[in-house]
């Protein structure tokens, strides 16, 4: 089947395919999210040390989960932006990042709200916690910069650099809990060996994640048209769109 | 199942606020981000239609 895919790296071609795309992907969220949470509350057994409270996990390990490959993915397109000089690159950069930063927000408080309960604590200064504060401080620095610049394509430069150097800090999140002795404790799924919790709760987990990607994307490509509109808003096929 | 009664599902085994302060708080933020996103692109969708050639930002050659 022959798609020519650069023929969608336009604003122009790339603007309805986006439209069309919302709502597929919201209502596979949804979809997904009613089966996770039925799975997540009422067949997922009570955790045999944490009671309850261990069903917070199901909104926490997603919300973390996309707060980090929302920023690898916003810094790869931002990168791509900033070598190909990709105008659509750029604007889906700059579509990601307060996606991102809600994420980023809900592993925090969800952390917090699970931690209080189980640690006897809000918060901690430990590296994970840490550098997730850190990771929502890089979204929230990518945005202000792109909003203080008025010029947009200088506006992608200065992000794109900005969001590069930060990727650094993905990695750190990841294995914070192995490179050093953290409150936060271990992965409870990796690819290298059995997970350590019943297969419910990892059913329910993993659900839920699918759950929060669909809406992740679906939010991007609804927020990549705003973008798209606006800085694109002089040109002519912006203004013969039909009203809708 | 583990609930046997709704009052029992609410409490959540005594981390009933736990629990439910962040399932509401992750609903609020996204109905929140979802109206903001729909608003922000019907206005501007709306505005398309109207916009002139005033200023040079983004304009095509």
């Amino acid at each position: 089947m022959a798609v020519n895919w650069f023929k969608y790296a336009s604003p122009q071609t790339f603007y309805p395919l986006a439209g069309r795309l919302v709502p597929l992907f919201w209502l596979l969220a949804i979809v997904l999210g009613a089966i996770g949470l039925y799975i997540g509350f009422f067949v997922a057994p009570t955790d045999f040390q944490q009671g309850e409270s261990y069903r917070i996990i199901f909104i926490h390990v997603p919300a973390a989960w996309m707060s980090m490959v929302i920023y690898v993915v916003m810094a790869a397109w931002a990168g791509l932006g900033l070598v190909l000089n990709t105008r659509l690159s750029s604007m889906m950069a700059t579509a990601l990042a307060p996606t991102g930063a809600l994420m980023t927000f809900l592993a925090l408080w969800t952390g917090a709200l699970w931690g209080k309960p189980t640690w006897g604590t809000w918060w901690a200064w430990d590296a994970r916690m840490t550098s997730e504060l850190i990771l929502l401080f890089l979204y929230i620095g990518f945005m202000a910069l792109q909003a203080a610049i008025d010029d947009p394509r200088r506006a992608d430069k200065a992000g794109a650099i900005l969001a590069l150097v930060g990727v650094v800090n993905v990695p750190i999140i990841y294995f914070s809990v192995k490179w050093w002795n953290t409150l936060h404790q271990g992965a409870s799924v990796s690819l290298t060996r059995a997970p350590s919790m019943a297969n419910a709760m990892l059913l329910g987990m993993l659900i839920m994640a699918l759950a929060f990607w669909a809406y992740s994307i679906g939010a991007a490509l609804l927020r990549v048209r705003s973008v798209i509109l606006e800085r694109e808003r002089h040109a002519g096929w912006v203004r013969e769109l039909p009203p809708g | 199942m583990q609930w046997e009664s709704v009052g029992q599902f609410f409490a959540m085994g005594g981390y009933g606020r736990f629990v439910w302060g962040s399932y509401a708080v992750t609903a609020a933020v996204i109905l929140i981000e979802v109206a903001t996103l729909v608003r922000r692109h019907r206005t501007l969708r709306r505005r398309a239609g109207r916009s002139t050639a005033t200023d040079s930002n983004g304009s095509s050659p």
